[in-house]
């Protein structure tokens, strides 16, 4: 006694999961389809964040300042400004700078070479620090005396805010739900075999075998539903990730968002639906074996 | 104390109460010796089933103490009944052998259960199976024989983990008279082995053939308690 006997529980498991072929079939597909619900939302959720992220990154608001300001009302404008809340740095920006950095930015066209700077205005470029709240802000800004106009990608950006928090909402939800379905399912398929063999363990009881060793062969048995469950639903989450993603990216309208690569993800996407999968599947059987080993 | 470090099986003022209500066992006090044989006797529903459950863990007695083998079945651990039943080989009426398994399989799944290695395995069956008879039934299913037979798996399965003692409940129920007296004489060779025997039966005949310890029990009490004789009026299946 003692050891433990891996060979035999891992052939009593298999066993016990092909005496049974269909319903582990439907246990495997029920797994890997709530994997794959949970893993989708999951990774809609990532890119919504990513996309946040680099907006963040990226974001600026310009505030243009009326053409009758002075020098002086200028830089009082700077530091009312400086003062909003979630605006993290005011930088002054001439008109003349501005025909710069956009000559800068279309070299090729021609065009604009000879354009007069007066056509511009002078403006301030605002960074901000939380996009949750750039509603707000661009509120105050534009309400704020001597400002003349602005330009923001609020309506972006509460797009993605609302995506990703809708995708995390389902996701909790969904992981909750899915969680519980695929568990019961186990639990009811590894119960038929723990039926079939309630003989077997009957005897295994009376001759005065351990609680853990009649236990094994079907943890290992919900193992290795859970685990195949995984691999099959990580292959497809892949292939379904790329699908997505080569549809974005050659869709005219979606080409702009940039989708996280699968190479950056398949870490943590495996490892989550390794654990997922394994918590099921041990969890379903200890569920289903947990009657026979009273008295 | 010390007569009771004697004793491989105790019962000690023993009451047992089923959930419903039913008192299956009002107060048995008795004391069995290591390699003795004993007839456990009475009229059905008197409580004989009963007992052998209390001996194997199945119930507790609600009253009063058990003791099997060292074991203390009151307030025994969960951890430590298994370790009590493998002192214990259990033989029921209806065999209870695993279809899907050949004979040495039956045996093989007992001795695994319990930690055995293949190798212990392959040593030891052959000579229990030498024991009871049926040697050359090795590879057979449990549908491929008689039911004398099947009974004679179902004693080797019980030998098999060398117990300390053999706890019978109506071995010989399905069985012709003939069948019963084979089966009983081996069960009588065994005990000459040095293993403890306690046989539960209905069989007059048989019990005042042998000559053993028999006692009777009825309404849940101890009657009768004495050597050779089956004593008591009425008795049915
Ligand atoms: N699981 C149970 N729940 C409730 N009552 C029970 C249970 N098992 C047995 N009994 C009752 O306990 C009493 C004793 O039953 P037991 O099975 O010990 O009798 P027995 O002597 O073995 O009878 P038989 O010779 O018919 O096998 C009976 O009245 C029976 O109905
Ligand atoms: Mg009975």
């Amino acid at each position: 006694m003692g050891k433990h006997n891996f060979g035999y529980f891992v052939h009593e498991g298999l066993s016990n999961m092909f005496s049974h072929g269909f319903m582990s079939f439907a246990a495997i597909g029920i797994t890997v389809a709530c994997l794959l619900i949970m893993g989708t939302f999951s990774l809609v959720a990532v890119n919504a964040n990513a996309l946040l992220a680099d907006l963040e990154q990226e974001n600026e608001i310009l505030a243009f300042i009326e053409e009758d300001c002075t020098d002086q009302q200028i830089k009082a404008l700077e530091k009312t400004l400086g003062a909003v809340p979630n605006v993290t740095s005011v930088t002054f920006i001439s008109r003349e700078e501005a025909m710069e950095k956009f000559l800068e930015d279309y070299p090729d066209e021609e065009y604009f070479k000879d354009l007069d700077p007066e056509i511009l205005r002078d403006r301030f470029s605002l960074k901000i620090d939380d996009l949750e709240l750039i509603s707000q802000t661009v509120e105050q800004v534009r309400n704020t005396q001597g400002i003349g106009g602005i330009n923001a990608y609020e309506d972006v950006a509460g797009g993605f805010i609302t995506v990703r928090n809708v995708a995390s909402v389902v996701c909790i939800a969904l992981i909750a739900i899915l969680f519980i379905v695929s568990l019961f399912i186990i639990s009811n398929t590894i119960r038929l075999t723990t039926f079939d063999r309630r003989e077997e363990i009957a005897i295994m009881r009376m001759v005065g075998a351990t609680n853990g060793f009649i236990r094994w062969p079907f943890v290992y048995e919900g193992f290795l539903l859970g685990l195949l469950g995984s691999t099959i639903a990580f292959f497809l989450q892949w292939m379904l990730y790329e699908a997505v993603s080569k549809g974005v990216s050659t869709n005219d309208a979606l080409q702009l968002i940039d989708v996280v690569p699968f190479q950056q993800l398949w870490k943590p996407v495996a490892l989550t639906f390794g654990c997922a999968g394994i918590l099921i599947g041990v969890g379903g059987s200890l569920s289903a074996i947990r009657k026979y080993l009273q008295v | 104390m010390v007569e009771s470090e004697s004793a491989v099986i105790e019962l000690k003022d023993v009451e047992m109460t089923y959930e419903n209500g039913t008192k299956a066992v009002r107060g048995i006090s008795l004391r069995i010796r290591p390699g003795e044989f004993v007839f456990l006797v009475g009229p059905s529903g008197s409580g004989k089933s009963t007992i052998i459950k209390l001996l194997t863990g199945e119930v507790e007695p609600s009253v009063g103490r058990v003791r099997v083998n060292g074991f203390s079945t009151r307030n025994i651990s969960e951890r430590q009944i298994p370790l009590m039943r493998r002192t214990l080989g259990v033989i029921f009426q209806d065999f209870r052998l695993i279809d899907k398994k050949t004979v040495y399989d039956n045996l093989a799944f007992v001795m695994r259960a319990v930690g055995a290695s293949a190798r212990e395995s392959r040593q030891r069956i052959p000579y229990v199976l030498e024991l009871v008879g049926l040697e050359d039934k090795a590879h057979s299913y449990p549908n491929e024989l008689s039911g004398g037979e099947q009974q004679r798996v179902a004693i080797a399965r019980a030998l098999v983990n060398n117990p300390d003692t053999i706890i019978a409940d109506e071995p010989t129920g399905n069985l012709d008279p003939e069948r019963s007296l084979e089966l009983m004489d081996l069960l009588v060779k065994i005990n000459e082995l040095g293993t403890t025997m306690v046989v539960v039966t209905h069989e007059k005949d048989l019990v005042d053939r042998f000559g053993k310890r028999v006692i009777t029990i009825d309404s849940g009490r101890v009657i009768n308690d004495s050597v050779g004789r089956y004593v008591g009026g009425h008795i049915h299946g």
